[in-house]
């Protein structure tokens, strides 16, 4: 056995030490891994050390090990959730049956695509977020962002994990692909268009993260129903830390809510850039935007890609266990289907929904994010409630990308849009001032003024504690 | 299996006339001595209910793609180069539209792949005999027929974005083959390693990046910020291999003008075209006439689109592709010919020596009159000629003849005008059919003597009378005036009453004796396997993968090789 491929320097549970096969993988893959971290990876800040939390088993006092790491020397680690006993296929075709330890041959191509799909989305957000620290409001904020960062860089060992295991020299090839490909590079782009968009602010890292974020919690739900079991098992542990980014963007925009609310009474105005705040309206419109581009990752309202998923046992709904009808080749879907200037409802087989099923649940779980927001303007004694736009607003993707609609969902002109979309999203100046807000606090406790301290430390730590080593 | 949908049978009306004013689905834009014909589907402009998504294509979107290219040999002496490519985000090209072959008829289907293919190797064909290249710039993926079009270019170059690929997803999605010459021309014109085609062709995402350079599944790849520059720099390169006659020839070009066809009942008539359908009968009747006045004997390109060579083959053209698409019923067609033999021999003569004498535009005259020919010998319906005192089977027309599956002659010794036939040297090596052979050396495959004999008459523009015309065997049958009507009219009755696929099989066994071309096997697979496949319950039966495909539910096959 080499000796950076061993049990001590990556934490699994998949048995790596007997693990021929990807022990070799992992040999030549790791230390591009390492150089793309170096990299793309946090600009700046590599050999400072960061009070990370590690998992180094799947157990409850072993998946949140805290101490300080300089990034490069964390230990990304391979965990699946442990096997379930007589675990069955939860749906589709295959209903029933025991699910597959290894790739069925008519599904590795599907299989692959999904794998690599979702695998691109995790260096990608590591490389749109590489020059935020140097703006960080706070030690504590810089530390999430470098927390979400080494967990995004460990979601992609999961997924290259899954490739090097079960999908031969194919598998490898798509590893270092994954490497090679660089967010907003031109000849390299990644995957999917939204994370090709630098994030440059931390107003939109927080929507990012509880937007975009959200959006990967639901699709690894649809995949931790997979038949494929290590799939299943490998996005059940993700989840866990997905729900941290989560966290992060939800609690952070709150935070920014909570001080414009402070501002807004302190100077009795609702107009804060004399006093470098973020006011409410402009909050919401970076909902609107962040909120309705996460939308697209959903992909089409009707689609034959997923229902050939759904009924190979590929990908499910999420809590797939809710539902009666696991098969599902006989249900439908009553969906606003857009047909020239009209809307009218059709239905359309179930199976070829799946992906507006999927955004339904994810709308829902963004309706009560923002009904926790809301709660903060009241606390505060402010007359001000954020709304979800829309699922047909400023959509880049799908049947409503091609007409313009209005926050409300009401078809409009191209005319009309042009002369109100300054009204529901940042404009150039707008962004520009949000911009000029970003600057670097990193006296321990100290927070920048347009954000107001969480209520509570890291893992019990004082607000005062010494999150990154600068 | 049942047919159904709009898109197949005798409704649906697709018309062959179009010009780049009208184009939906293309934008053929001019730089010198390059062209670009970049593909825009319109989405929601395709003949049939189903949304052309993807840049995928119905033969809505090849019938404008096949204007472009004629348009381009006629109207544009000045291009060398073509580039082929994309307005689309991603994707270049993916292929015939699934949903549009899921709704058409069997016979749409086939017909609409026959078309396609036409239209492929009518881009080779241009590269070929007028020196017209092709670049397809894959600016996006090329999935089946997208990939298939591309092959039809002279070189490919491939976006090296990690995610543009080519594919031929038929086998693993659809159940079908990737028919449009897709299997045929990776292996013999690409010369891609058997086993690597075999690969390739069963994953549905395809292969991208070097793999595909160095599998040869394209030529070159370009990083996207080079994109353009490559782009140009490749099909620059391209135009110098080019014989046209380029800038020097800018402004020389001949307007294809819209052919004006009269349409009462069934009979339809063109200018030197008839077309006569019985619709009860299951037949047709084409008559072609010689020029009606005298034709230029030098610069016919000061006739343009009015030259009777070119008008006629085009009528023709047009009458055959209505027959296709319109009359999926008829059977057989019956050819007549009829007019000045003397201007028909003179126009022709005229125009061989302009080619001769490397004249752009009658070198395309030629050439079109060649593919339109092909057009017909690819025809799924009996092809019988009638020689009848008065006729006029001379020169090209005489071509015709050679090829039918049967022949008869009226050998009337008391006409005016009794029946003759006058081969020329354009039958002697300028209109090569399918298999690369003239339909003379075809008609006697294997027969050198027979060959011999004639080979006076055609030197000599000789004509060749009834009692000859059996003797030589240019003809099947010679009967008398009292035998001929009856004899012709049984012939038909019995052809029409035998099994349609029976006889499209036999016929088109028969129409190609001797050896093979990537052509002849391109159109002979297309036949064999591909249309056997497309009537199997695998791809179309209930359970079958085309059916299925977009539906929430999975095929089954019936596992049985056959």
């Amino acid at each position: 056995m080499v000796a950076t491929i061993s049990n001590d320097k990556i934490p699994n549970n998949v048995h790596l030490s007997d693990d021929k096969r990807l022990q070799r993988a992992l040999e030549q893959w790791q230390p591009n891994f390492l150089s793309w971290w170096k990299d793309m990876g946090p600009e700046g800040f590599q050999e400072k050390g960061v009070y990370l939390r590690t998992a180094v088993s799947v157990d409850t006092d072993g998946w949140a090990v805290f101490d300080h790491v300089k990034m490069p020397d964390y230990r990304w680690g391979i965990f699946l959730t442990e096997p379930e006993k007589d675990r069955r296929i939860p749906f589709g075709d295959h209903y029933g049956q025991p699910v597959w330890q290894d790739v069925p041959g008519e599904h590795r191509n599907s299989l692959r695509r999904l794998i690599v799909t979702q695998g691109d989305t995790e260096p990608a957000s590591v490389e749109q977020q590489r020059l935020l620290a140097q703006t960080a409001p706070s030690l504590y904020d810089m530390r999430n962002l470098f927390q979400v960062n080494v967990e995004e860089g460990r979601h992609l060992w999961a997924m290259v994990y899954l490739l090097h295991s079960y999908f031969g020299k194919d598998g490898r090839e798509e590893a270092d692909e994954l490497l090679q490909r660089r967010s907003g590079n031109v000849d390299k782009p990644r995957i999917l268009t939204t994370f090709n968009e630098p994030i440059s602010d931390w107003l939109s890292f927080f929507m990012f993260t509880t937007f975009t974020d959200r959006d990967g919690k639901y699709q690894l739900k649809s995949l931790a129903e997979s038949g494929f079991d290590p799939l299943s098992r490998t996005c059940k542990f993700m989840l866990t830390e997905e729900a941290h980014h989560m966290f992060v963007g939800q609690t952070s925009v709150r935070r920014v809510i909570k001080r414009a609310c402070e501002l807004m009474k302190e100077h009795s105005t609702d107009d804060l850039r004399p006093h470098g705040g973020v006011d409410l309206r402009l909050v919401q419109k970076y909902i609107n935007f962040w909120y309705t581009a996460s939308l697209d990752l959903f992909g089409n309202e009707i689609s034959s890609n997923a229902a050939a998923y759904f009924a190979a046992g590929l990908k499910g709904r999420s809590d797939e266990h809710k539902y009666d009808d696991h098969v599902a080749r006989d249900g439908t879907y009553a969906m606003d289907v857009l047909a020239g200037d009209t809307i009218h409802k059709e239905t359309i087989p179930l199976r070829n929904a799946m992906n507006e099923v999927l955004r339904d649940d994810y709308v829902r779980d963004c309706e009560s994010v923002l009904s926790k927001w809301n709660a903060e303007t009241r606390d505060q004694g402010i007359d001000f409630q954020f709304k979800l736009p829309s699922r047909r607003f400023h959509r880049k993707v799908g049947q409503w990308s091609e007409a313009k609609f209005d926050l409300a969902g009401h078809a409009i002109s191209e005319a009309e849009w042009d002369q109100q979309k300054d009204s529901w999203l940042p404009t150039e100046a707008e962004r520009a001032y949000v911009h000029s807000l970003m600057k670097q606090v990193i006296e321990p406790g100290k927070m920048a003024n347009w954000i107001a301290p969480p209520a509570r430390g890291v893992n019990d730590q004082a607000l005062e504690y010494e999150y990154v080593k600068l | 299996m049942a047919e159904h949908g709009n898109s197949g049978g005798q409704d649906l009306q697709v018309s062959f006339s179009t010009n780049p004013g009208k184009y939906k689905h293309w934008r053929l834009t001019f730089d010198g001595e390059l062209a670009t014909l970049a593909m825009d589907v319109d989405e929601e402009g395709g003949l049939g209910a189903y949304v052309l998504k993807q840049n995928s294509y119905d033969l809505g979107v090849d019938v404008e793609l096949w204007d472009a290219i004629e348009r381009l040999r006629f109207e544009h002496p000045e291009v060398k180069a073509v580039v082929v490519t994309g307005l689309k985000d991603k994707v270049f090209c993916s292929g015939a539209n699934i949903f549009m072959l899921g709704l058409s008829s069997h016979a749409f289907k086939v017909n609409f792949c026959k078309f396609t293919n036409e239209t492929r190797l009518g881009i080779e064909d241009a590269s070929s005999t007028s020196g017209l290249k092709f670049l397809a710039a894959l600016n996006g993926t090329a999935a089946g027929g997208g990939y298939e079009l591309a092959l039809a270019c002279d070189e490919i170059l491939l976006l090296d974005d990690a995610n543009s690929a080519v594919s031929f997803p038929e086998v693993p999605l659809l159940g079908v083959l990737p028919g449009t010459g897709g299997l045929t021309r990776i292996t013999d014109k690409r010369k891609v390693r058997r086993d690597l085609c075999d690969a390739f062709s069963t994953v549905a995402e395809g292969i991208k990046g070097k793999r595909a350079v160095e599998w040869r599944l394209v030529d070159h790849l370009s990083p996207k910020s080079k994109w353009a520059e490559t782009v140009k720099a490749k099909a620059l390169a391209l135009s110098t291999q080019s014989t046209r006659p380029g800038l020097a020839a800018q402004g020389q070009g001949v307007t294809l003008t819209d052919l004006d066809v009269k349409v009462d009942g069934f009979a339809f008539s063109y200018r030197y075209v008839t077309l006569v359908v019985d619709p009860k009968k299951r037949t047709a009747e084409i008559t072609l006439k010689a020029p009606v006045t005298k034709e230029p004997t030098k610069n016919s390109r000061d006739k343009g689109a009015d030259l009777w060579a070119l008008r006629c083959y085009r009528e023709l053209d047009d009458a055959i592709l209505r027959l296709r698409t319109q009359f999926l019923e008829v059977g057989l067609i019956t050819f007549r010919t009829e007019g000045r033999r003397d201007f028909l021999l003179e126009a022709e003569a005229t125009l061989l020596q302009q080619v001769n004498d490397g004249d752009w535009f009658a070198h395309e005259v030629l050439q079109h009159m060649k593919r339109v020919l092909k057009r017909v010998d690819m025809t799924a319906k009996t092809l019988l000629c009638l020689v009848e005192p008065g006729s006029c089977w001379a020169g090209s027309f005489a071509d015709l003849l050679l090829f039918a599956d049967r022949s008869y002659v009226l050998d009337d010794s008391g006409a005016d005008e009794p029946a003759t036939i006058t081969l020329t040297p354009l039958s002697d090596g300028r209109l090569p059919t399918g298999n690369g052979l003239t339909r003379l050396q075809t008609r006697f495959w294997g027969d050198d003597a027979a060959q011999a004999k004639l080979r006076p008459f055609v030197a000599e523009s000789r004509p060749i009378d009834g009692a000859q015309a059996e003797k030589l065997g240019v003809v099947t049958f010679v009967r008398d005036d009292i035998d001929y009507p009856d004899e012709v009219r049984l012939f038909v009755e019995e052809r029409t009453s035998l099994s349609p696929d029976a006889l499209t099989g036999m016929e088109q066994n028969l129409r190609w004796p001797g050896p093979e071309t990537m052509e002849t096997r391109i159109f002979g697979r297309l036949s064999a396997w591909q249309n056997w496949i497309f009537t199997r319950p695998n791809a179309t039966g209930e359970k079958g993968a085309l059916s299925l495909y977009g539906k929430p539910d999975r095929p089954t096959f019936d596992m049985r090789r056959t």
